[in-house]
């Protein structure tokens, strides 16, 4: 029994990672091509899932309400970036810290006027609302593996955008020089609305995706957010790989160290304390490994330069 | 055009406050501004007879504000029209030390005569000691932490809701009553959750198959359950509050796994249970108040709410309107000026509570039933039904530990 | 537009009268406010000395500012149960004296910074934001999970701590004691700007081979000025503590930290006083909004973007003119 539920755990960390990649490839894009520090990264991860909570209320369906997710959000990409973000590039780190937390309070207290204090309903339609038994007797989730599926579906069609298609060399090229790319006559402007907006688009999917198994509230994309930050740093800023790499450790370490470390305090605790104690490590663990990536690795996994 | 007219503003009151600053007609300027700093810090004095200033300091804004707009909703409804109240109402942000900033403002400037209102029971700790040390009444209607409720208890705090460890105690009973003999258990890893789960032991008899606790915040409750299931438990007890609970029994029960769980109300109460879905169905939850409680006062209430507000009251909301119809009670034997006996007034509770019996034990906590709720489908909507009262006049575990008498 | 030296002046003889304003329209809270506006203030000039003059992007200064609170707030409850503290085979009294309180939370913020900043400074640009972040969450965690001090409860202090021959449970006495603070915190960090180190923090921040090439090591530089940053923003933290009699995790959050670089941000960065007027602007805002509207966070967020993208150098290039606002607005 011990060796199915490590692996259950691992799949669960599987999950977990796959999730935080859907986050974090928006937020490492828009730092690696255009530089910015996006604090309400987060908000677009709670839009898409009170668009989805809204649509598959109104529809019925919860496909209708994971599609529109991503066109709510990628729509309120669009209109930030328009409105707001297109004036940051140029303005330092600190400025876009600022007005990137100003957007968190607009859009919290924002969704809160509209859909009011408590949270929402969402949930996954009944055929996925079990588990599947997996092979050498491992019973799993249907629908956590629905995620996983979809995270490295994205994570294979972005390494394809990024690495062969016309608009994957533009934000390469924009990414390394970029004066060059606008003298070459590529709409600069366009550009950054579309990555910007993608990014958005795939943080309200992943919003909607784990809103319907955890709950749609204000606040919700924080935390998330957070944790985003973390694994772009620990993978190195501006790569794909590296969030993807580092979106997965960062899962795997924080589900197994929930569920590893208090069994191993109880070699040397008692029982109670065991769980306190190694319940509190495990909370820091995800900041720890990063803590010590950084110091080895001052510019993440795989960042190439210093940003 | 917004944009526009707020820039306009925004430099009006710039260009402003640069020429305050540079001293042009400087004295004007600060008296000015230091009227309207004046004005709404501090909004009058009514202090004529009998009229009585309630300070409210609850959860307006950000995560967990629907508890704070129930209680406040609640306690509005409660004193609707009884011209002897004035209550001034701010938002604590779930902050600790916002709330004993407030506190300090409505205790030093407001000059209130009454402090209510906090939801969490780290603010309660960090405003209560203090208020009440000042000479001020608090009335909790929703925090009971231990530590106020036994050696630190006062004789001008009241708590009008119950002692944190009241609803998990009588799901420890209950879980007697079901017949279960090895339970699962889990919390966060914070000191009411720890209490949560010391209150389920005082009082059930089984086994505890496994105690666990989890981050604080935690959403994602894979981990945990995949360890229920390997477990040997036949029932599962947790205490996750807000969006932890809503994740956490959504998760269970798309795991399939079939063990019947046992939870304090405020994971199925009524503001909650919409985004919960059908995965509350069938659970039981342990509460002092339910919307089908047969008795006068709360007939009135859950009509009157509804009216009022248009939508179902909450456990919350039962708890705020409870808090108000005590101070009208105690207000119409005692001025709230002579505190002793406004004291003595509160003490004998003599009001129509929406819980039915309710009196105070000696360290002014209340005296009161517990009930066992189980989540049912009333047409379309989602609440909640009784099923069986789980302790009778329960009081708490720190009674003795209070030197009140 | 005056001058930055005037308006300086000003601030300073405002603040100096509050005291005044709150007797006379008798309303004492308008002290208790503005000590919080003060405090917050002295935590703002700590974090300004790296962030503004070092170019040092720290996300985490909650951790000195919790730290200072903690240190407080355990000396004081260790005081008030008659238990001594035990480490490892030490025992010591706690105390409620804040002479003693104030020089501990100093030593000890120190020591924090030089631990988090030796290994940070290894970093630069956003991985140094992250970095910093991240030790930070560690002590939030930690401090939520720890038992002994309340956890996520916060520890109570009964009564403010003591100084001799002052009753700080008075609001006006404690708003002084702040006050005072605050100038000797402005007094400290001109006369390290002003010293060979403040010199080459700034230089090192325009140019790190200029610096190398005058013998100098800019990462000793930036440690230095991280250790006084980390320690002047703990003491702040153990002001609040004493202005709440209250401490919790939430001063340990990436909240607070974010809340301290905002101050700096919005009052104006490079330069000394900004913080104090970023820190009035913040609270009064937040005072006024909060009284007039339950949504507003939501008014508060527009007005300060509005601030980011149409004031070019924070709130003091609106009232002064000089080199900075060019050098900015390019």
């Amino acid at each position: 029994m011990e060796f199915q539920l490590l692996i259950e755990q691992l799949l669960n960390g599987l999950q977990f990672g796959t999730m935080l990649f859907l986050m974090s490839a928006g937020l490492t894009l828009v730092f690696g091509v255009m530089g910015l520090i996006n604090l309400a990264h987060g908000s677009f991860y709670m839009i898409g899932a009170f668009g989805a909570a809204l649509f598959a209320e109104i529809t019925g369906s919860f496909f209708i309400g994971l599609i529109s997710s991503f066109i709510v959000a990628m729509f309120a990409g669009v209109i930030t970036e328009i409105l707001v973000i297109r004036k940051l590039y140029k303005k330092d780190h600190l400025d876009q810290v600022l007005a990137t937390f100003a957007l968190i309070l607009i859009f919290s207290e924002g969704i809160r006027w509209l859909f009011g204090a408590y949270p929402l309903y969402l949930n996954i339609p009944s055929q996925l609302n079990d588990s599947i038994s997996l092979p050498l007797e491992i019973i799993y989730s249907k629908y956590r593996l629905l995620i996983i599926a979809i995270g490295v579906l994205i994570a294979f069609f972005l390494y394809i955008l990024t690495s062969k298609t016309l608009l994957g060399i533009r934000i390469k090229a924009g990414q390394n020089d970029r004066e060059m790319i606008s003298v070459l006559g590529v709409n600069i402007k366009t550009l950054y609305t579309i990555v910007f907006a993608l990014g958005a688009a795939l943080a309200g999917l992943s919003g909607a995706l784990i809103g319907a198994i955890q709950s749609v509230e204000v606040g919700m994309g924080e935390p998330v957010l957070i944790l985003a930050f973390v694994v772009i740093i620990i993978g190195g800023i501006g790569s794909i790989k590296g969030a993807f790499v580092g979106a997965l450790l960062v899962g795997v370490t924080d589900t197994l160290g929930r569920f590893l470390l208090p069994e191993l305090f109880k070699l040397f605790f008692d029982n109670a304390d065991a769980n306190l104690i190694g319940s509190s490590i495990a909370s820091m663990s995800i900041y720890i490994l990063m803590a010590i990536v950084l110091i080895f690795r001052p510019s993440g996994l795989f960042g190439e330069r210093s940003a | 055009m917004i944009k526009k007219t707020n820039i306009l503003i925004l430099k009006f009151f710039l260009v402003k406050l640069e020429e305050v600053l540079r001293g042009k007609i400087m004295m004007k300027y600060i008296i000015s501004l230091i009227a309207i700093l004046g004005l709404f810090i501090n909004p009058g004095f009514a202090n004529g007879h009998k009229k009585i200033k309630v300070g409210m300091i609850t959860t307006l804004s950000g995560g967990g504000s629907g508890l704070g707009i129930d209680v406040r909703d609640g306690f509005l409804l409660a004193v609707k029209g009884d011209k002897h109240f004035e209550v001034i109402i701010k938002d604590d942000q779930r902050k600790p030390d916002i709330a004993v900033q407030i506190a300090d403002k409505m205790i030093q400037s407001d000059k209130v005569d009454v402090l209510t209102g906090i939801i969490w029971s780290n603010l309660a700790m960090a405003v209560v000691p203090a208020a009440v040390k000042q000479g001020k009444f608090y009335l909790s209607p929703n925090a009971g932490p231990s530590k106020l409720a036994g050696k630190g208890c006062h004789k001008n705090y009241f708590n009008v809701a119950w002692q944190n460890d009241n609803l998990h105690e009588a799901a420890g009973g209950y879980g007697n009553t079901a017949g279960y003999k090895n339970s699962f258990i889990l919390a966060p890893n914070y000191p009411a959750g720890k209490d949560a789960l010391t209150g389920y032991k005082r009082f059930f008899k089984g086994k505890i198959e496994k105690e666990l606790y989890t981050k604080l915040g935690q959403k994602d409750y894979a981990a945990e359950i995949a360890q229920i299931r390997s477990s040997k438990a036949d029932s599962i007890y947790f205490f996750l509050p807000g969006g932890m609970g809503i994740s956490f029994m959504k998760q269970l029960s798309q795991s399939g796994i079939n063990i019947p769980v046992i939870g304090p109300a405020f994971s199925f109460d009524q503001g909650i249970l919409k985004a919960v879905g059908d995965a509350a169905l069938g659970v039981k939850n342990t509460s002092q108040w339910s919307k089908d409680l047969d008795n006068k006062a709360n007939k009135k209430f859950v009509q009157d709410f509804q009216k009022e507000y248009g939508r179902l009251p909450s456990l919350y909301a039962s708890q705020g309107y409870d808090t108000g119809k005590l101070l009208i009670s105690a207000l119409n034997t005692a001025d709230v000026k002579n505190q002793d006996k406004f004291r003595n007034a509160l003490k004998n509770a003599n009001f129509e509570s929406t819980r039915g019996s309710f009196k105070f034990d000696t360290n002014q906590h209340p005296i009161q039933d517990i009930y066992v709720r189980e989540v049912i489908k009333e047409g379309k909507i989602l609440t909640n039904k009784i099923i069986s009262t789980g302790l009778k006049s329960r009081s708490n575990a720190y009674v003795k530990d209070c030197p009140l008498k | 537009m005056m001058s930055e030296k005037k308006l300086n002046l000003i601030i300073l003889i405002f603040l100096f009268l509050v005291p005044l304003f709150s007797i006379l329209l008798n309303n004492i809270y308008i002290t208790t406010l503005f000590s919080k506006i003060v405090i917050l203030s002295i935590a703002g000039i700590g974090l300004n000395l790296i962030l503004g003059y070092g170019g040092m992007v720290s996300f985490g200064h909650a951790a000195f500012f919790g730290l200072g609170g903690y240190v407080t707030g355990i000396l004081a409850f260790h005081f008030n149960n008659y238990e001594p503290i035990r480490i490892l085979f030490f025992e010591f009294e706690g105390t409620n004296q804040l002479l003693f309180i104030w020089v501990f939370t100093l030593i000890l913020s120190s020591i924090l910074a030089l631990f988090i900043g030796y290994f940070s400074l290894r970093t630069t640009g956003v991985y140094f934001i992250m970095i910093t972040l991240a030790f930070a969450q560690m002590l939030y965690y930690f401090s939520i999970s720890w038992p002994t001090y309340g956890g996520e409860d916060g520890l109570s202090l009964s009564l403010r701590n003591q100084i001799p021959f002052l009753n700080t449970m008075d609001p006006i006495t404690f708003f002084y004691i702040c006050y005072v603070w605050l100038i000797v915190t402005i007094i400290f960090v001109k006369f390290i700007l002003n010293s060979p180190l403040g010199i080459s923090l700034k230089a090192s921040k325009e140019n790190v081979d200029r610096v190398r090439s005058v013998g100098i090591n800019p990462k000793k530089v930036k440690l230095i000025s991280f250790i006084i940053s980390g320690a002047i923003t703990g003491l702040a933290g153990s002001l609040y503590a004493d202005l709440n009699r209250f401490v919790s995790p939430t001063i340990l959050s990436w909240q607070m930290s974010g809340e301290i670089m905002i101050l700096v941000i919005l009052g104006g960065m490079f330069r000394l006083y900004g913080p104090i007027l970023g820190a009035f602007s913040y609270i009064i805002l937040e005072q006024f909004l909060g009284g007039i509207t339950e949504n507003w966070q939501f008014w508060l967020g527009f007005i300060i973007l509005l601030e980011v993208l149409y004031a070019k150098a924070g709130i003091m290039s609106f009232l002064i003119k000089d080199k900075y606002n060019e050098k900015t607005s390019s």
